[in-house]
């Protein structure tokens, strides 16, 4: 799994904090933080779930899996 | 004497889902014409039901724009184009009623001061201001208006300490907030009410400029003072103030009548501390305080959910309705605290999702479990039948609820 997160998309409405800490933060402007582009497997249904819970589309999974 | 105009259908609650009409709706006819309310005027509006469709919709701000346009233009057709043109839409510094660029470049200012690790900071400060409440309410002894003594003062203090307004005021605030939310208003107390809240925050924002605080204001000043005009800083510390404390408290409210209601869910969020974030998820969904948020104007002619929609025309989102589709979770009307975080639209979606989110949570996440511990057997003092809702408020919620323990 590849993560691709979108800093001038992105709305700073932290909800990939709360679905997948180990991935996501915020950076001190409040747009995301990709804490690990590669997250291992027992991360990616938390990252799944950030991006369905993402209110602008910042972030997102460019190949499937 | 009084007048109480119809509640618009995708206002109206038994007493705490969507009442069955919108269920219908969304399954027979899920984009459809309905009355939207702006005062005592009722507007044709495309009510918007099913979970997709409404993502779809808050999702695309060029599309579907905040500033009020098609309300604007339906009031000055029922009234005059002077009341319409006074309308409290889209104020300036007012977030909600802005789209991009200008929505934009003052999100920007705002994203930095909202985050979950700063709201993580105020986490002890937070959890004072609720013992505290719980004190005072243990000591003087039931029963009590759980609204006054609980869920509307620990949303006040947080957000007048984190913004820079003096908690003396919250009296007057307060009933500001009531008033500019209550949509049974006449269009000139609406106005009135809009400029009282103005003049208010204006001297506050004139006292910062001359002495910036080490609060939110302060820093606004300090940090954005040169391009942010007094206009939008006022319009900006008005909002979060009325966002900062209303949503939090009619949740706080509704959110402990709901469990007094389902014994069972409530045990789990007292006994069980490990379920806290999800069961907050939970509350949030199947409440939805927020009947709609703010009504969009289509700037281009568009199809949703299949039906065509002309440019100018006016969209209600329900949200309610769209975090009970089945799009979005299994047996979408049964709470279920222990329901793995779905991605509801309870705090929006798209660029005006709420920005307070991170500290909405946190709040709600002290705030239920130490009430529900402190007092365990927490129950209604009156009858479930005499608890008054906030039928015509854009925020949902009960007007009072006696509690005793």
């Amino acid at each position: 799994m590849r993560v691709h997160a979108d800093r001038e998309i992105c709305v700073g409405a932290g909800n990939c904090v709360f679905a997948a800490p180990e991935v996501f933060d915020q950076n001190d402007d409040g747009t995301v933080e990709l804490l690990d582009p590669r997250p291992a497997a027992e991360h990616h249904d938390n990252v799944r779930d950030a991006v369905a819970r993402c209110p602008s589309g910042a972030i997102s999974l460019p190949e499937p899996g | 004497m009084s007048r109480t105009p119809p509640v618009p259908l995708h206002m109206q609650r038994t007493p705490f889902d969507p009442i069955t009409d919108l269920a219908r709706l969304r399954t027979e006819a899920p984009v459809s014409l309905a009355e939207a309310p702006m005062g005592p005027v009722r507007f044709p509006a495309w009510l918007v039901t099913r979970y997709d469709d409404v993502r779809e919709v808050l999702g695309d701000a060029i599309r579907f724009s905040n500033s009020g346009q098609a309300v604007r233009a339906h009031v000055a057709a029922a009234v005059d184009e002077e009341t319409a043109a006074r309308l409290p839409l889209a104020a300036q510094g007012s977030l909600i009623g802005y789209d991009p660029p200008d929505h934009t470049r003052l999100r920007r200012m705002l994203t930095p001061k909202f985050t979950v690790k700063r709201m993580r900071r105020l986490q002890p400060r937070i959890e004072a201001i609720v013992t505290e409440h719980l004190d005072v309410m243990q000591d003087n002894g039931g029963p009590v208006d759980l609204v006054q003594a609980f869920a509307l003062p620990v949303p006040s203090l947080v957000i007048c300490e984190l913004l820079g307004v003096p908690y003396a005021d919250r009296a007057d605030f307060q009933r500001r907030s009531n008033a500019q939310l209550d949509l049974s208003q006449s269009l000139e107390d609406r106005r009135a009410v809009f400029e009282e809240s103005r003049a208010y925050m204006a001297e506050l924002v004139r006292r910062q400029r001359s002495d910036p605080g080490d609060d939110l204001l302060g820093a606004l000043v300090r940090e954005h003072g040169d391009e942010l005009p007094d206009e939008e800083l006022i319009g900006l510390g008005g909002l979060l103030l009325l966002a900062g404390h209303e949503t939090t408290a009619n949740m706080l409210a509704l959110g402990a009548l709901l469990l007094l209601r389902h014994p069972d869910q409530l045990a789990l969020l007292r006994d069980d501390p490990g379920i806290v974030d999800q069961a907050v998820e939970e509350l949030m969904r199947y409440l939805t305080i927020v009947h709609s948020g703010v009504i969009r104007t289509a700037t281009q002619d568009v199809t949703i959910g299949g039906k065509p929609i002309k440019a100018g025309d006016a969209i209600v989102c329900s949200l309610p309705s769209a975090n009970r589709d089945q799009a979005l979770a299994d047996e979408p009307d049964v709470l279920d605290l222990t329901r793995k975080p779905t991605s509801h639209v309870a705090f929006g979606h798209g660029i005006h999702h709420c920005l307070g989110a991170p500290l909405a949570r946190m709040e709600m996440r002290i705030a239920y479990p130490a009430l529900l511990r402190r007092f365990p057997a927490l129950r209604l003092a009156v009858p479930f039948e005499e608890v008054p809702f906030r039928t015509y408020s854009a925020v949902y919620g009960v007007r009072s609820l006696p509690v005793a323990w």
